[in-house]
């Protein structure tokens, strides 16, 4: 096993860190209060190619190998993790979606701008009576000729506000129910799809989630991805880049949250001394460190498989389901070392703290990953 | 947990108050941070902010566990407000029943318990956390005034408060034998108060710092001795650590009340989510801690109101209480699943309510030291 990184991920690692301390990282907290991360951000992010990061080069992309991609996503979730789930779905849910599953005319028609951040995207499975049920879908889509009829509501769309495109999951044959789930492609605008007010969350606030509704809305055929009823397909396809995607966020806001830590309990003076000079304080350091270092390995290990084109089923769950419990104990622990001041907005692991909550939420709960994991040791 | 049928219709009353008045308007409050002044007279009306103080002085008259029952009842519908009630009954008030001098008590106490004025503790400083002993507050006496400079943060009803309890070092030589307690009104001139902290919770809970610039206090607004203010403060703290405890606790139950409800009613995979061992699990996880939390704080509060020794007791319970409150509420999150996250429901807001209780009036660190001193004494 080669534990080092080629020169070339090391490359995207080291371009997005200085992106993120120097871009990102004044402006994190501005982003947290505001509710909402500027499209001059998204802009400049393009321009560096940050929009197309898994896209051949031929549709404009940056063509990285999904394990630089992870690299990169790591470094923008310490300053902000919002915005690198605003990147994962874009590039890894929607991207990848058009990528593996669009004709040719669908992948020149959005790709390139996607790529070029002209058009951003959002993905949309959840509904309000379908969230670890993914299969249960019931916002539905009558073909009438050349165009699908849509009606329902989605739930919990990240970029939903900010979106021009949306790759939606909707069902084309309710009785089939997980093989009647088609997946369309939604453009903004379209009449009969309007988009829900923002909602306020405990976290990740940059990132702007919204409800979608279907009032008898044509969508074109052309706009299928994929073919009918094989829906499921799709989004079982991307299940595992969003989790490892998350994975990766949970990395970077428990990395960041640790370096604060370390930091304050050097300086912080109490009795006398540093406070890092207590057992308490070091052992608690010792274990974020320890517990960080193990959930990046399955992070990696899953995204170097998939990166090779291995299947990275079980082992992408155990990196989601292993990273997210590892964010939240360690932003705990980092709100702690630093007293009361970890619970004032003026220091980031206050907001570390908010936003890992979600991680063991979205992208499938901790109990939809055991599920997938537990069934996958029980298979014969 | 068995109490007696006045404790039961106590808590009754408060938390019909509770859900009445005071529910309705927490998630406004956390959005807006304006202090709730209406709720806060009504619970001075209901005698809610004289619970620690006998009669006399115009308190309700109640033991030490009615007031750790008030607490939590409150703290289930809005930690804010049950913070607000505790500090200001544990820290504002309390001190100045134990440590004043006649005078002082019937001078300050009444308005107090009656509500009329909000009480606040200041203790803190930007050097001076866990190492409460490391004041740097100055009080020099100059004839008949004591002249105080230096700052307190983190003080909750800071900006609200009318009647304060602050210590100050009266002689550095002495070490923490030299800190003393002194009250100190609003509006005394020198005395300001700092800008309103943007916190992570407890968003209804007024927390600020005090500025002293040359304060001149009399010298009869010195509370007991000069030197005794560490031993004061850490008898004071001892009380509020119950008060925490109950405050966490609350926050807790209420919780675990709204993800019992939504684990019900909420269907997936065609059956209610209750039907699954997970959540089954965690549910029973949950209960099983608020009973333990609850037993101990009671535990402690009857310690208390016996005069036996609860140092220990008063510092398990805080800290079991406030590490259940986040185990439960974190939990509570994770059973409304993508709802929990968002702020329509109540749930994400116990969670960062409840966190501070692990920081104030001594951390989950401090309150191990504590225990630990304790045990091996």
């Amino acid at each position: 096993m080669d534990f080092e990184f080629t020169e070339e991920q090391r490359m995207v690692k080291e371009a997005a860190a200085d992106f993120s301390k120097n871009s990102l990282m004044p402006k994190a907290q501005e982003f947290d209060e505001k509710e909402e991360i500027p499209p001059e951000v998204y802009k400049e992010l393009a321009g560096l190619g940050y929009l197309g990061m898994l896209l051949p080069e031929e549709y404009g992309g940056s063509n990285l190998d999904f394990m630089s991609y992870i690299c990169a996503m790591e470094e923008f979730a310490k300053p902000c993790a919002a915005l690198e789930i605003a990147l994962s779905v874009h590039n890894s849910l929607v991207c990848d979606a058009i990528l593996m599953f669009g004709t040719e005319e669908q992948k020149k028609k959005y790709l390139p701008a996607l790529a070029r951040g002209e058009k951003i995207g959002a993905y949309s499975l959840t509904e309000p009576g379908s969230g670890t049920d993914a299969g249960s879908l019931r916002t539905t889509a009558v073909l009438q000729g050349d165009h699908y009829l849509v009606n329902g509501t989605k739930t919990f769309v990240t970029n939903g506000g900010i979106a021009d495109l949306f790759v939606v999951f909707l069902s084309t044959n309710p009785e089939l129910k997980s093989k009647g789930i088609s997946c369309i492609l939604v453009e903004k605008g379209t009449e009969g799809f309007s988009i829900g007010a923002k909602e306020k969350k405990m976290g990740i606030k940059g990132s702007d989630t919204r409800e979608l509704s279907f009032a008898d809305c044509k969508i074109p055929k052309e706009n299928l991805l994929g073919e009918e009823n094989k829906g499921f397909k799709v989004a079982l396809s991307l299940l595992n880049s969003g989790r490892i995607g998350v994975g990766a966020q949970c990395v970077g806001i428990a990395q960041a949250a640790f370096e604060e830590s370390l930091k304050y309990s050097k300086e912080r003076v109490q009795f006398g001394q540093p406070i890092c000079n207590f057992q308490a304080i070091g052992f608690k350091l010792a274990d974020m460190a320890t517990e960080i270092d193990a959930a990046r390995l399955l992070v990696y290990r899953a995204a170097h498989l998939k990166s090779t084109g291995k299947k990275c089923n079980t082992e992408a769950s155990m990196a989601k389901l292993f990273a997210s419990e590892v964010a939240n104990r360690v932003v705990n622990e980092a709100v702690q070392i630093h007293g009361g001041y970890g619970y004032m907005k003026e220091y980031p692991v206050e907001r570390y703290f908010r936003d890992a909550r979600v991680t063991e939420i979205y992208e499938g709960t901790s109990e939809a990953q055991r599920m997938v994991i537990s069934r996958d040791l029980l298979k014969d | 947990m068995k109490i007696s049928k006045e404790h039961e219709e106590f808590r009754a009353k408060v938390r019909e108050f509770a859900e009445r008045e005071i529910e309705p308007k927490a998630r406004e409050l956390d959005e807006t941070g304006q202090f709730p002044f209406d709720t806060v007279k009504k619970l001075g009306e209901m005698g809610i902010l004289g619970m620690v103080v006998p009669k006399e002085y115009g308190g309700s008259g109640h033991d030490t566990l009615s007031y750790t029952i008030a607490v939590e009842e409150v703290s289930r519908v809005c930690g804010s407000t049950g913070i607000t009630v505790a500090a200001h009954n544990s820290l504002g008030i309390y001190p100045i029943y134990l440590f004043g001098n006649e005078e002082q008590k019937r001078k300050h106490i009444p308005d107090l318990a009656s509500g009329k004025k909000l009480g606040s503790f200041g203790l803190t400083e930007p050097d001076a956390g866990s190492d409460a002993a490391g004041t740097k507050t100055t009080a020099v006496l100059d004839g008949a005034h004591y002249v105080i400079n230096g700052t307190k943060t983190f003080i909750t009803n800071a900006s609200v408060g009318e009647t304060f309890v602050i210590t100050a070092m009266t002689d550095r030589s002495k070490g923490y034998k030299g800190i003393s307690s002194f009250i100190l009104e609003k509006g005394v001139k020198g005395f300001s108060i700092g800008k309103k902290e943007n916190k992570m919770g407890l968003r209804g809970s007024d927390t600020a710092t005090l500025v002293f610039e040359d304060v001149r206090l009399p010298k009869e607004n010195l509370l007991g001795k000069e030197g005794e203010g560490f031993k004061q403060f850490m008898i004071t703290l001892d009380g509020g650590r119950i008060s925490i405890g109950a405050m966490a606790l609350g926050i807790a139950q209420g919780a675990y009340d709204k993800a019992l409800n939504y684990a019900k009613e909420r269907e997936q995979f065609g059956q209610p989510i209750t039907s699954f061992q997970a959540i089954q699990w965690k549910l029973a996880d949950m209960a099983t801690q608020l009973e333990a939390a609850r037993h101990l704080i009671y535990h402690a509060s009857e310690l208390k109101d016996k005069g036996e020794r609860f140092i220990k007791e008063s510092a398990m319970a805080k800290l079991y209480a406030s590490e259940v409150g986040r185990f439960v509420t974190y939990q509570a999150i994770q059973i409304f699943g993508g709802y929990g996250y968002l702020s329509d429901y109540p749930v994400e807001r116990y969670m960062r309510d409840v966190k501070l209780c692990e920081i104030g009036e001594g951390t989950s660190e401090i309150q191990r030291l504590i225990i630990a001193r304790e045990l091996l004494r």
